[in-house]
Formats: structure tokens, sequence, C-alpha cells
């Protein structure tokens, strides 16, 4: 991109190609065997999710009823997953898209992993919001009787584009990678040979094919990042539109997008690390890496403690009648706990520990990632529940408890098969296709396989 | 229990008798008790109102209200033409008796913890007396709940109700979310509650209303009875409340009534300080209240605990 045009003598073009086959090497070793870790890994994430599956069943058996939800906190753990899981996937937009147009090139080699955590997080948003529905069976309703006035079906909209959005824009950096696997893995079943030839749609590095897959991925590229903003946005809307004290924010908009990129960050710094040390990959995914992560976990932590201020000490500071006792219950009450603990170790303590460079390793950068990643969904909880239990008028004459929110397992073992189901999908990528765009990286370090397939193909 | 029943029927027969005038229908009823021998005699002897204005005692199997026999399926899409409903509550009134749960739960066929019209406690200042609110769903005009509903199932109509289509609602809980003043419930499964309201859904044809069953994981709430209404009948928390506290009527027509009491609405509203809940929420509501002032009861706290029963999986 901003490298200068090199000659391409044929030692240049003799050291290139031996660049680009150690690199493809490396990335295939992966897709070989799996270990004893790795089947135990998925043995692991299948165990939970058929829990989960066999608590939906009940769910669907005797209706919502499994659940810790009633008539005042009817929205609980579903639904904070759900924007959490929303939030998670906006960091796609961010790493493969906000930062393909500036002009650093650092993120080449976590592009991928982006964006696969944003389609599995967007796919399960998408499901587990059917989950928390009353009526799944009709859930075509939405399309045969769609009300556009309702924020519900602006969500409905955008998150699907959103997933096509995003599932394009990683299938397409793929097709060099698939057709490069259709060609070089022979002792596969038949099945993965068919599903490489299908899926490469018959790609074999012509000029005109690498032209119009840069322009489509450009195109993309900016498609996503008015999308991105809109998926958060309409989802903290779901909110916002609402009269409820504690929702009825005018900041709900940008302080959900500044928590997302925070907190799709955090996920994306620890599928970095796993990935890393699983599949070898330290050559690919540096220190630099983390330590530009931790620095954007800086920024972004920051930007989000804005949001914060604004969200929470504005109105503390008026103490309107129906918003105290909401805020009253986070800051010193049922709640405290939580809140703190999502303010400082979530967004506050990492902040300051990833200033220091020091602190920036990669070890560090994941173990700070890891409670930034789970203050991020406690934090959506608190969004969601305390405002459903503090409404105007009290709540009197119901049983106890009704009074509080509690899961129950079902809700529990739900939410965990979900976030099973989307490790399962990050895995199983990952065990068919290389999670490193091997051109883009590549090309970062001024290899054009452009250039390359050119050449091979002049030599024949 | 069946006798209780009856001496209800009767009661409230009488309640609207003396409410509508009634002069045809017990003309028609005696005149069919008189001419027909058919009637299977109960042995009770009901005192009916003629038309020459006599007191007289006639079988109590001989009387009916000729529209409450069968249920009819009003669309539940439409508002009844020509009106448009609206309610004032006499906050002077209520004693906190809760009988306007009873008569709910039994006209919808729902059992607790099911509440439509609920009872609170409120007290607006500590130096200002406690009171009791009588609540249920405000229909209102500005509907927070039917704007966010994204599959239409929840819509106001034309008569001003708020109403709910069951089957089509996706259970999704927005509307819930939305409504400021917590007026919705929802039907959270396969509980001994549902579970009445299907064993009990053809019973009673007089108590009929328009969601005998609310589906299992759909939202529900107080109706305005409309069904109840087209026929003639009140609203069964209207006309279970022992003190008269709830007025319900049409404003088109600018009145008012308990079952005993008639009143001009506008002028009702004017003398004695209507107003709405939470007015700065822009809701609109079409439920008024009159302030709790010269009451007729001094405020008892509850020494009860009502309600406390969860829902129980069958």
């Amino acid at each position: 991109m901003n490298q200068e045009h090199q000659i391409l003598t044929p030692e240049l073009i003799e050291k290139q190609s031996i660049r680009r086959e150690e690199m493809r090497a490396d990335l295939l070793r992966p897709l070989d065997k799996l270990g004893m870790l790795g089947k135990l890994w998925i043995a692991f994430l299948l165990i939970i999710f058929l829990i989960g599956c066999y608590a939906y069943y009940l769910q669907l058996k005797h209706g919502l009823i499994e659940t810790g939800l009633r008539d005042y906190a009817s929205w609980g753990l579903y639904i904070s997953t759900f924007v959490f899981l929303v939030a998670v996937s906006l960091v796609g937009a961010l790493i493969s898209s906000i930062l393909r147009f500036t002009h650093f090139t650092w993120n080449r080699p976590i592009m991928r992993i982006s964006e696969i955590v944003a389609v599995a997080g967007v796919i399960w948003a998408g499901l587990i919001i059917i989950i928390d529905m009353g009526r799944p069976d009709r859930v075509l309703n939405l399309f045969i009787h769609p009300r556009l006035q309702s924020p519900i079906l602006w969500d409905v909209v955008v998150v699907s584009t959103y997933l096509v959005t995003s599932v394009l824009l990683l299938y397409l950096p793929l097709l060099p990678g698939i057709a490069f696997l259709r060609d070089r893995l022979v002792k596969i079943p038949k099945w993965q040979k068919w599903m490489y030839k299908f899926l490469s749609l018959g790609w074999n590095g012509t000029q005109e094919q690498w032209t119009i897959l840069k322009r489509g991925i450009r195109l993309l590229a900016i498609i996503i990042i008015p999308l991105a903003l809109s998926i958060h946005t309409v989802t903290s809307w779901l909110f916002a539109m609402t009269l409820r004290p504690g929702w009825d924010s005018t900041n709900f908009g940008p302080y959900f997008v500044a928590g997302a990129f925070l907190a799709g960050t955090a996920g994306v710094i620890l599928a970095m690390y796993v990935f890393r040390k699983a599949y070898h990959l330290e050559k690919y995914i540096t220190e630099v890496h983390f330590d530009n992560m931790g620095k954007l976990l800086v920024l972004l932590a920051f930007i989000y403690a804005y949001f914060n201020v604004n969200e929470y000490f504005v109105p503390y500071y008026k103490m309107k009648g129906a918003e105290a006792a909401v805020l009253n219950d986070l800051f010193s009450g049922n709640f405290a706990g939580l809140y703190w603990s999502a303010q400082i170790f979530g967004m506050f303590l990492p902040a300051v520990f990833l200033m220091f460079k020091k602190m920036r390793t990669p070890g560090f950068v994941t173990l700070i990632a890891v409670p930034v990643l789970i203050f991020a969904w406690v934090k959506r909880f608190l969004i969601v529940t305390p405002t459903l239990l503090h409404p105007y008028l009290p709540i009197q004459n119901v049983p106890e408890s009704w009074k509080n929110y509690f899961p129950s397992w079902v809700e529990i073992s739900i939410v965990s098969a979900s976030f099973a189901g989307v490790l399962l999908i990050i895995t199983i990528f990952s065990r068919f296709f290389p999670i490193i765009s091997i051109w883009e990286t590549l090309e970062n370090e001024g290899i054009e396989l452009e250039d390359l397939d050119k050449l091979k193909k002049e030599n024949v | 229990m069946e006798k209780e029943d009856d001496k209800s029927d009767r009661r409230k027969f009488l309640k609207l008798g003396a409410l509508a005038g009634g002069v045809v229908l017990l003309g028609t009823a005696i005149g069919k008790a008189v001419s027909s021998g058919e009637t299977k005699e109960t042995g009770e002897k009901v005192k009916v109102l003629t038309t020459d204005g006599k007191v007289v005692e006639v079988n109590s199997s001989a009387i009916s209200h000729p529209a409450s026999n069968q249920p009819v399926h009003l669309p539940v899409r439409e508002g009844i033409s020509g009106k448009k409903f609206v309610r004032v509550i006499d906050l002077a009134r209520c004693g906190n008796a809760r009988k306007c749960i009873e008569g709910c739960q039994k006209s919808h066929n729902v059992i607790a913890p099911v509440e439509y019209i609920k009872v609170k406690k409120m007290q607006e200042t500590e130096d200002s007396s406690p009171f009791w609110l009588p609540q249920m769903c405000f229909h209102c005009d500005n509907p927070p709940c039917t704007k966010v509903c994204p599959v239409d199932a929840t819509f106001k109509r034309s008569d001003g109700i708020v109403a709910i289509d069951s089957d089509r609602c996706i259970g999704c809980r927005f509307c819930m979310a939305a409504c400021p003043y917590s007026a919705r419930v929802f039907n959270w499964g396969t509980t001994v509650q549902s579970k009445y309201t299907t064993d009990h859904q053809d019973t009673i044809p007089e108590n009929y209303c328009p969601t005998p069953q609310i589906p299992v994981g759909t939202v529900s709430k107080c109706d305005f009875c409309p069904d109840r209404v087209s026929k003639g009948i009140l609203p069964a928390c209207v006309m279970s409340c022992p003190n008269g506290t709830i007025f319900h009527g049409d404003q088109n027509e600018d009145t008012v009534t308990n079952g005993e009491d008639t009143f001009r609405l506008s002028e009702l509203l004017k003398n004695r300080g209507g107003y709405r809940l939470m007015e700065d929420l822009g809701t609109e509501p079409r439920v008024y209240y009159l302030p709790p002032v010269n009451r007729n009861f001094p405020f008892e706290e509850d020494s009860e605990k009502h309600n406390t029963e969860d829902y129980k999986i069958i």
C-alpha cells in the first residue's frame, strides 16, 4: 500500500516466494491434525453446548417460567448477553475496517481473528434474542407483520445486514487462502476437498480476480463502518427509546458504542493469545501486536470512561426522583458490588496498568483483557436489569422473588451454551481455514501476491 | 361455590337494572316468565321492577340478560364504533378491599399471582397521609407500549382501548419494558395459573371477556372489558368494588358510572380536581384520578400480605 514499488528482480522473486512458502507452511500446520488438547477443548465446548440445549428444551416445554424472570424484571441474562455479544462483534469493524483506512498496517495479521470473533458474536446475538422470546414459534411474524416503527425491527434489519457484511468481509480476503488449500491439501476427506473447491469460487489468482477482490474488500470495509455504529446504537435504543429512569438517556448510543469497542478489543486480545500459543504463531502475532492492542485498550477505556461520567455522574448530581432510585441502587445499594467492580476492574485499572510499557507484554495484556471482557458482560446486566427493578410506581403485593432477579440454572446453562457456541464457531473455523490472512500479511511486508501470481503465470 | 355465584349474579343483575333502567329487557324477561311454562323452576324468587313501577317477585330462572347468554367474539383489532372509553378512579372511596382484583381475575379466568389491576399504597411525601391507589392499564392516547411493538400485536383502537392480539404476540416483552406504569403482565408458561385459565375458558358466560385464555408466552393486561361493555355490562372491577371507587364510561357521552352513581365526566373532573398520573411523561392516559380528599375511610395499614405465592409449574 504505502510501500514503494519494488522492481522485481529474479532474486527478489525468489526471496519473496520462499517467504510465502514459509508462511504457508506455518499456517498449514495447525490444520493438519487435531491435538489432544484441541480434542479436549472441543469436547468441553460440546458438553456445555449440549447442556444448554437440554435447558432450552425445558424452556420450550414449560415456557419462560423456567427462567428467573418475572413481570418486573422481565429482561435479564438473555438480553444482557445479547447486548454483550453485539458489543463484542463491533470489533470486527474496528480492527479490520477502521484501521484499514489509517496508515497503520500492523493490524493485518489479526484482521481475520477479529472478523471471525465478530461473525460468531453476531450469529449468537441473533440466536439469543430468539431464545429470549416467549413465542419463538412466531418469529416469522417479524417478517409477516413487520412494524417498521419498532426499534426491534431496526435491530433485525441492521443486525442481519451486519452479519452478511461481516461474513463477506471474512470470506472475500479468504478466497486466495481457500484456493491454496484446494490446490495443496491432498490427503483430506472428499467432502473437505469439495468444500474448498466450492468455496474458492474458481479462484486462480488472475490479475482481474485480484482487482475485483481488492475493490470488493475496500467497498465492504467502507460499508461496515456505519453498519457497525448502527447495530450498537440501535441496540442502545431498545432501552433509550423508553421512558424508564436509567434508560431515558440521550447519551446511550455513543456510550454503548464506546463500551462495545472496549469489550471487543479485549475479546480479540484473548483470541490472539490463544491462537498464538495453540497454533505457534509467535512469528506473526508478535509482541508488537500485543503492545499496540494494549495501547488501543487504554485509549478505548478512556473514551468509555468519558461516556460513563456523562451517563452516571451527570444524573447523580441532579438526583431527580426516579433516576435517583436506580443510581442509589447501583452506587450504594444491591448492585454496588457489581457496579464498582465493573468500573474499577473492567475500565479504570486496565487503563492505568496498560499505560506502562513494561506491562504491555503478551501475557499481561491478556491477563488484563480477561476482567475487561467479564465485566463488560456484567456491565450490560447492570444496564438492563436494575432499571426494570425500579419502575415509577412501587412494586407491591407480589411474590418476594419478583422484587429481585437471580437467573435460574436454565438461563445460566443457555447463556453458557451460547458462549460455548461462539467459541465453537471460532474453533471450528480455525480448524479448516488459516487464521491469519497470508496475502494481506505479506502485502504488509511489501510482497504483492498479485505480482507473484502474475509472474508465475508468465513463467508457465 | 355455585350458590355464591348465583347470588353475585343476582346482585349484578339488580345493579344493572338500576343502572340502565333495563325497562324493556325486564319487560321481556317477565313476559317470558309469565307466558312460558318451560322454564325450570329453581324455587328462588327475585324482586324486579316492572315497566309501570311495581316491584314484583319472579322466579330467578326466568330472568336473563339476553345479551349475556352467549359470549361474543368481538374482533380484537376493531374498536367499538362511536365509543371513547374513559375511567375515573375516586381515591377518596378506595378502602383497599381488593375486590376489584378478585372480580377482574374471575372475569378473565386468571388466578394469583396474575393481577391486571393492582392496589398500591402510595404516599406523596412523609408529611402527607398515605392512600390506596387502584391501578390498571391506562389505555394511554400516546401509548409508549404500542410504539415499540415489532409485530403490531398491541395497538390503539378507535374506541380508545389499547388492545393485544394474543395470536400475534411474539413474547419479546418490549412493551412491558416500555410501559412506565408496569401495567402489563406476561404469561410465563404452563403453570397452575394457565391450566386454570384453560379449564375455565368456557365457564360463566356473563364473565366472558375478550381474552378468555392468554396463550403461554404472550403479554396480557387490563383490556377495559369491551365485550362486557358492548353487552351493557360494566367492567368486572367496576362491578366488584363495594365502595364504587371505579367509574367507567364513554367520553363521547361525557358520562362515567360506577353502577350506582352516574356523573358527567367533564364536570366531575372539573369540580373534583381530576388528574392523571405522571402527566409529564406525555403518555396521555385515559384513566383519571380524583384526589383522596374527604375520604370515605380513614387510611388503614394492610395487615395481610397479598399475592405471596409465585407461579407453580404443573
